[in-house]
């Protein structure tokens, strides 16, 4: 992280103490930010907290006590999404972590090999080939995901785990930071030290670029775990195995039998609830450690 | 001798070995899918007769008609004339909610920064189908605080998912799970504005307020231009809300937005040539809006540089 810390200015005013004979309290905090923050954040955890309370609700309690009332049915509400469909939805659960953790592993590595290549060598073709890439960047999913389809389709690999990790193993976002952050973080002149050592470019790029590469590729992996844990569109052409869905999809199939069966509601509320907790709890540990000042590299390139 | 041959030809083949796996992909995955797409939109099926045994339907060469069906269409007007409504709403509002946000993270003296930053980020952790599905319930009125509170105050309750308030509706999904992130982008520019910036303005006696427009802004107007111009391309992708959305309610049709239409010929209707040619019409206004959009903010920055 501390390559990064060392490119990014002095901490704005914000973030300094007052001085040392400041002014009193009162004055010290600015009100009107500091209101306008809190709103912002009460309009951003509405309806987290909702989803909170809404969960431990029995079907009956959540269309007639008041919304922000705590219900007496969340032990119930847990048996009965275990229970749904012998435990589907723990399946569903277990596909997202895959499709999101596999994927986002994958996808890192290839944009770490493409980042690096752009990045380091002078050769021809380099920026049509970077360009290109890039251009996947504007492409609709569902221009691309459509024919994905009948393509692999024809190809026999419809429903399958292979359908949906594929085609978002090559992410052009990630390519296009990694190549910036192996411009930034690996030095040409210790890339050329090591050939002078008789080091093979492989192992140049194994054992020297990529430890230095390592703040911005966990980026990388992160908003590309993020990107497939949130896909909805390629599952849903994808996929038509239940077993196979990841957690969107099959919350997005127990709402639509729930427009039938109000029931179900109270079962998309707690399973709701449950999938996002992972999310959350992944972003307040790695909040700490995420450097977003990699995406203002972006901005400023 | 040769050795230093072989090692410079191995420095030259390098970058095109690390870059093999990205290009296998991009070959299999974007290139063939949109070749094929292309494909498909000036094809046709055929139909022999009763359509009945191998052979009875081919396909055959269309020329540019499913293009102008496609165009012709009253209701793939519809979809994009309704996501421009919505996008008229969301980028203006997201992108302001998100300034304003950053603008006031970097202010002297707030209080309880980190948590607030942290708060209004979280959205961006949720998938756009849990959000519309969380905002969904928050729209029925009989699970919603807000009918609730209308209620009890004696005023009238809109239904939020019908009509000119389904865009509102719609529009605050998108605003609420995008502000966070657009948020951060800005921030982390403005806070990579080096302090000296400030100083003299500060000596001068220059309010936050003036700084903040005649500083702040202006510096970080290129991330403002990132963000625009993904919010664009987000916008006219819209997608997995409104489907999320449409089970709880009959206003949204399965067209609502030009992406639902295409799904919904290719696999509703089965008609796989007229979809690719609706999908081959959106990525090109994409295409178009995003050089078009790209050229201006390139010339505009050039221009400021010369100055």
């Amino acid at each position: 992280m501390s390559s990064l810390a060392v490119r990014k200015a002095a901490p704005a005013a914000g973030t300094t103490p007052g001085t040392a004979q400041g002014p009193p309290l009162r004055r010290r905090i600015a009100f009107v930010p500091t209101l306008t923050l809190l709103l912002g954040a009460l309009y951003c955890l509405l309806p987290v907290a909702w989803v909170a309370i809404a969960a431990t609700k029995s079907g009956r309690e959540l269309f007639s006590t008041f919304t922000f009332l705590p219900g007496t049915g969340f032990a119930e509400n847990l048996k009965d999404l275990n229970a749904y469909r012998d435990g589907v939805y723990w399946k569903w659960m277990g596909n997202s972590a895959l499709y999101a953790g596999l994927g986002a592993l994958l996808s890192t590595a290839v944009s770490a090999l493409s980042g690096y290549a752009l990045a380091i060598y002078r050769f021809r073709g380099r920026e049509t080939v970077f360009n290109v890439l890039l251009a996947g960047v504007l492409m609709p999913p569902v221009i691309l995901a459509i024919p994905q389809y009948l393509l692999l389709a024809k190809a026999d690999l419809t429903d399958s785990y292979a359908s949906v990790l594929l085609p978002l193993v090559l992410s052009p976002y990630g390519v296009y930071l990694a190549r910036i952050y192996a411009t930034a973080a690996v030095p040409g002149d210790v890339v050329e030290a090591g050939r002078m050592d008789g080091a093979s470019e492989w192992r140049i790029f194994t054992r020297i670029a990529l430890p230095m590469m390592i703040p911005g590729l966990v980026t990388v992996f992160l908003f590309q775990f993020v990107a497939v844990w949130n896909n909805f569109l390629l599952p849903y052409i994808m996929l038509s195995d239940d077993e196979k869905f990841p957690i969107t999809l099959g919350l997005f199939t127990l709402l639509e039998q729930g427009a039938n069966a109000p029931a179900l509601y109270t079962l998309v509320i707690t399973g709701a609830l449950l999938a996002v907790i992972p999310l959350i709890a992944l972003f307040l540990v790695i909040q700490r450690f995420w450097s977003l000042d990699l995406l203002s590299g972006a901005v400023k390139s | 001798m040769t050795s230093a041959r072989r090692k410079a030809y191995g420095v030259k083949g390098a970058p095109y070995a690390f870059l093999l796996p990205a290009t296998i992909l991009f070959a299999l995955f974007f290139a063939l899918p949109i070749g094929y797409a292309i494909w498909l939109s000036l094809h046709k099926v055929q139909v022999k007769g009763l359509g009945l045994g191998s052979g009875a339907r081919s396909e055959v060469w269309a020329g540019l008609e499913n293009y102008t069906d496609a165009l012709t269409d009253s209701e793939l007007l519809h979809g994009a004339l309704r996501v421009l409504g919505y996008g008229a709403i969301v980028i203006p509002v997201m992108l302001g909610l998100a300034l304003l946000f950053a603008l006031m993270l970097d202010t002297d003296r707030v209080r309880l920064a980190p948590f607030t930053r942290l708060a209004i980020f979280l959205p961006y952790a949720i998938p756009g189908v849990v959000a519309a599905l969380l905002w969904g319930f928050l729209y029925l009125p009989d699970v919603s605080p807000f009918y609730f509170v209308l209620d009890k105050l004696g005023m009238p309750q809109p239904d939020l998912l019908d009509g000119g308030p389904l865009y509102l509706a719609l529009s605050n999904i998108a605003v609420w799970g995008g502000t966070g992130f657009n948020m951060i982008v800005i921030y982390t520019s403005l806070r990579a504005i080096p302090a000296e910036v400030y100083e003299a303005a500060k000596l001068d006696g220059a309010t936050p307020l003036q700084i903040a427009l005649r500083i702040k802004i202006p510096m970080v107007a290129p991330s403002l231009v990132l963000t625009f111009f993904f919010s664009i391309i987000a916008t006219l992708q819209v997608f997995s809300e409104p489907t999320t959305l449409k089970p709880l309610t009959n206003s949204v049709s399965t067209t609502w937005s030009p992406l639902m239409k295409v799904y919904q010929d290719a696999f509703g209707k089965s008609d796989i040539h007229s979809a690719a040619a609706t999908a081959v019409i959106i990525a090109l206004v994409t295409l178009a809006l995003s050089f078009g959009f790209l050229r201006t903010a390139n010339s505009r920055t050039r221009q400021e540089e010369a100055r």
